[in-house]
């Protein structure tokens, strides 16, 4: 499914004609004491969607208000297309921004609301209600114009929030939480409702939230903030099989995080005196306690494995196509290991060994 | 809705009913009758009558002036308050308020202490620019809309100041967002938003001036306005004219209440966002300074009508003649209020009476919040409807009603003498405050989550224990509120006592308007000085009270 929706963003990014990058360059902003953005800088190409992810109070809000100019950074500059935005008012910038809460004017009709931003540059009424009609079809939301804000459900008001962002032809897409207040089931298909309707828009667009799998499905790069720092940028897999820091594994994903002896290009992980050398995705190096992160998936259950790691299922999962065990070694780590392998109960004694290799390496914080 | 609830909802909702119906509707109809009791005849006496269609137009000019008047002071001052920061923000809006805390009759006279012919600062400009005689005369429509403006804004003020608080400050930024200048969001985006708010407070300062009886009174001269027209009728005994009169001034309230509510519109919109508001800090150094020298203006302005009632009220009775400022100063206005019986009386009745309305609305009021709020049954519309009625029926009306009604023992006709009597004032106080008091309790319940009741009889808690322990303590913030405002409203009530007292039980108020009329000016602001110490004294208590069970 990814690799088709992939193939089918790359056609699409190459028909849009390129307009700027966004780009934010050592932003730091301040509440006080609090450093709520710290020296942050990343850019945005043109069709890009970069996904600002972090704990609620990480500062990726703060980063995408500065983005928006909503708020002043203390130091660093915002740039668009290379020139230096930091000192123009939202009005002047002329991005879209889809609000958490969507902020939709309660006192007008959709229609309305989404013809607000041509209202204010002027254009005349029956032009601007035309043109909202067709971004409101645009988000399939055909005859929704005259009614009001209040009928409309959560994935409705999500919608018209996008189609009053759009229709500005924004340079550069910003949401806040865009799918936060819709519920589960609504939220899977929205996911890929959005990610392809950003790409045909073909303008930069960030967005922010806390949620990873928003982050994976939507998202061609992720950012990962962390107490106002940017602990890495790249794409899913980079920073779910690649994390560049400890706190990036813990995010990302789920793991068991194990201390190991540094091999050189290998490490070795010992467990219940059973000791496995596996390959790591980079040289431990200077680290002075690295730790290996195994992902549930890169585990399989081996129950007579000779030179498995042996343990006890405390807790058994199903997950659809595969199960999820929890197994305890003797020395009390609890491994999580996701298999196909269905068979196992809870109190049954297994054994686990590493199919998947290399495996990632950091560094204790 | 279970089986049986509506007809146990009910068994507590008639009494309520009843007592409403009999103290607030039978009064009015009564009213209305009355002024019937010749065919048109007293209708046609009002019509042909100049001075009162002069009346008539002229309450109805001063309440609309009133009202615009308090939009243009109260509503750039809730918007610098809430948005802007600069030096002397913090005073300005600890005073901001300070108005609505005189009484009625007291703020009347502490204006005419200070912009009076012979007051304080009419005299401090007339010997600095040495002039013949004073410069302005404090009488006619725009004294009256001078005083009303002061002690009215507040209601505007307080309005859009909550209203702004409540405003989704992420609607002003998507709006900008969309390329929208700070005009255009002002226009398309924040005052559509605030009108409901701004409908409503309209709608009180229309209501308030409309039934205003003490700025007319004492500022009237020549001017005849309805309410003091029906209080003259009625020393006249032309009780049908007074009739005629009062149901007048009750329908020009019902057009004002009509003309507000549509200005409001039909939608009320609640958002769900966060606001946090952020001020805007006023940065340039001469807009700082600028801002600064008014606030501390209007600080003055604010404050000095309450710091001129105090001075005054140590001022030797009938030694301020000429002077910019009362030559003699003295305790014995304070001394005399203690220690004649015949000064000490009206206090001890001003505080009797209070309590008394006050435990009333409280009880009959929670009663009818928690049959409104928490239970469906067919009658729940009327009770809502019965609790906001006097909102909108001015206070000289309401008096007349009373006067009208309970003037005599008939049982079949479901009369009980109470005027003449002690109980006539307390009763008034009660009828008038009724909306108040409900309107907290309400709001109040409605915060609360409306399962709560369930959970706790789910529980096996009895209706009893569920009452003790969910539902008044989840209304008592509201009764606390309620009990302070109807308690402070009714200790310096003057509009309804004026038709309705005796000798025997007359209130602070009158006493002030007695004093005044005889020049004694000390005294009277002894009495108005005492009165705001109550009332500081009450809210103190009320605020302490709340702190200590939260």
């Amino acid at each position: 499914m990814d690799e088709v929706l992939g193939r089918e963003h790359q056609e699409q990014r190459s028909q849009t004609v390129s307009s700027g990058s966004l780009a934010l360059d050592r932003i730091t902003r301040r509440f006080g004491d609090h450093v709520a953005v710290d020296d942050i800088s990343f850019e945005v190409p043109s069709g890009e969607l970069l996904a600002l992810i972090g704990a609620s109070g990480s500062g990726k809000t703060t980063t995408l208000r500065i983005a928006a100019g909503y708020e002043s950074p203390d130091s660093g500059r915002v740039l668009f297309d290379g020139r230096d935005i930091t000192s123009l008012p939202p009005q002047k910038r002329g991005f879209g921004m889809v609000f958490q809460h969507y902020a939709l004017f309660p006192h007008m009709t959709v229609g309305q609301n989404v013809a607000f931003g041509l209202e204010a540059r002027g254009v005349g009424k029956t032009q601007r209600m035309e043109k909202a009609q067709s971004v409101l079809a645009s988000v399939g939301l055909e005859n929704a114009a005259p009614r009001s804000i209040q009928s409309l459900s959560g994935g409705e008001q999500q919608r018209v929030a996008l189609a009053r962002a759009l229709v500005i032809e924004p340079k550069v897409l910003l949401m806040d939480e865009p799918l936060s207040n819709l519920d589960p089931t609504l939220r899977q298909s929205t996911r890929d409702e959005l990610r392809s309707m950003l790409h045909r828009v073909g303008v930069p667009a960030l967005f922010v939230t806390h949620d990873q799998e928003d982050a994976f499905a939507i998202a061609d790069r992720i950012a990962l903030i962390r107490k106002g720092k940017l602990l890495q940028i790249g794409t899913a897999e980079d920073l779910h099989d690649r994390p560049a820091s400890l706190g990036v594994a813990k995010f990302i994903g789920r793991a068991t995080i194990l201390p190991a002896e540094d091999l050189g290009d290998r490490v070795a992980v010992t467990l219940g005196g059973v000791r496995r050398e596996l390959a790591s995705t980079r040289p431990a190096g200077k680290m002075t306690s690295p730790l290996v992160v195994l992902r549930p998936n890169a585990l399989e259950i081996s129950p007579d494995g000779t030179d498995a790691w042996k343990g006890e299922v405390v807790n058994r999962r199903f997950t659809g196509g595969s199960a999820v065990y929890r197994v305890r070694t003797s020395d009390g780590v609890v491994l999580e290991v996701e298999s196909s392998n269905m068979a196992l109960r809870e109190g049954d004694t297994t054994g686990v060994i590493v199919s998947r290799e290399p495996v990632p390496v950091v560094s204790a914080e | 809705m279970k089986r049986g609830e509506g007809r146990r909802s009910w068994i507590i909702a008639a009494p309520v009913l009843a007592l409403l119906l009999w103290s607030i509707v039978y009064p009015n109809v009564a009213v209305i009758a009355g002024s019937f009791e010749n065919g048109l005849g007293h209708w046609r006496e009002f019509m042909a009558s100049p001075t009162d269609r002069e009346a008539l137009r002229t309450s109805i000019v001063i309440s609309l002036a009133s009202v615009v008047a308090s939009v243009i002071i109260g509503v750039p001052l809730a918007f610098l308050l809430s948005r802007f920061e600069f030096p002397g923000r913090r005073i300005l809006k600890g005073v901001a308020t300070l108005p609505a805390a005189l009484p009625p009759l007291v703020g009347v006279i502490a204006f005419l202490f200070l912009y009076g012919e012979s007051g304080l600062v009419t005299r401090a400009i007339q010997h600095l620019f040495a002039m013949k005689e004073a410069p302005w005369r404090l009488t006619g429509v725009w004294a009256i809309i001078f005083v009303h403006a002061y002690t009215m804004y507040v209601y505007v003020f307080l309005f859009v100041s909550a209203g702004l608080d409540r405003f989704d400050t992420t609607l002003d930024e998507a709006a900008s967002g969309l390329g929208a200048s700070s005009w255009q969001r002002l226009k398309r985006v924040t005052l559509p938003l605030l009108t409901p708010a701004l409908a409503g407070s309209m709608l009180l300062v229309f209501m308030t001036s409309l039934g205003s009886f003490s700025a007319p009174y004492v500022f009237g001269g020549g001017i005849r306005v309805l309410s003091t027209q029906i209080v003259a009728s009625k020393l006249n005994g032309e009780m049908g004219l007074a009739y005629v009169e009062t149901t007048v001034l009750a329908l020009s309230a019902v057009a004002g209440l009509l003309l507000f509510r549509w200005l409001e519109g039909k939608r009320k919109y609640t958002s769900s966002g966060k606001g946090a508001a952020t001020r805007k800090v006023i940065r340039s150094r001469n807009a700082q300074v600028l801002a600064a020298v008014l606030a501390i203006a209007t600080v003055i302005v604010l404050v000095l009508p309450h710091l001129m009632v105090v001075l005054v009220s140590f001022a030797r009775d009938g030694a301020w003649t000429t002077q910019v400022l009362p030559p003699q100063y003295t305790l014995d206005n304070y001394r005399r209020l203690i220690t004649e019986a015949s000064l000490w009386k009206p206090i001890m009745n001003s505080i009797w009476m209070s309590a008394i309305a006050t435990a009333a609305n409280v009880v009959v009021c929670f009663v009818a919040a928690y049959l409104i709020v928490m239970r469906k049954f067919t009658g729940r519309r009327l009770l809502e409807i019965l609790t906001a009625l006097p909102w909108a029926i001015p206070a000289t009306a309401i008096a007349l009603g009373l006067a009208a009604t309970f003037n005599r023992n008939d049982v079949a006709s479901l009369r009980v003498l109470l005027v003449g009597t002690f109980w006539i004032l307390p009763f008034a106080y009660f009828v008038r405050n009724i909306p108040l008091v409900s309107t907290a309790v309400e709001s109040s319940l409605r915060q609360m989550d409306a399962s709560l009741e369930d959970a706790a009889r789910g529980l096996g808690a009895s209706w009893w224990l569920t009452m003790r322990r969910v539902i008044l303590p989840a209304a008592r913030p509201g009764l606390v509120a309620g009990a302070l405002l109807a308690a402070v409203t009714a200790i310096g009530e003057f509009v309804a006592s004026v038709v309705l007292y005796t000798h025997a039980n007359r209130p602070i108020s009158l006493e002030i308007l007695a004093q005044l009329r005889q020049l004694a000016f000390g005294t009277a602001a002894a009495y108005s000085v005492l009165l705001i110490l109550l009332v500081l004294g009450m809210t103190l208590t009320a605020r302490s009270f709340e702190e200590r069970i939260a």
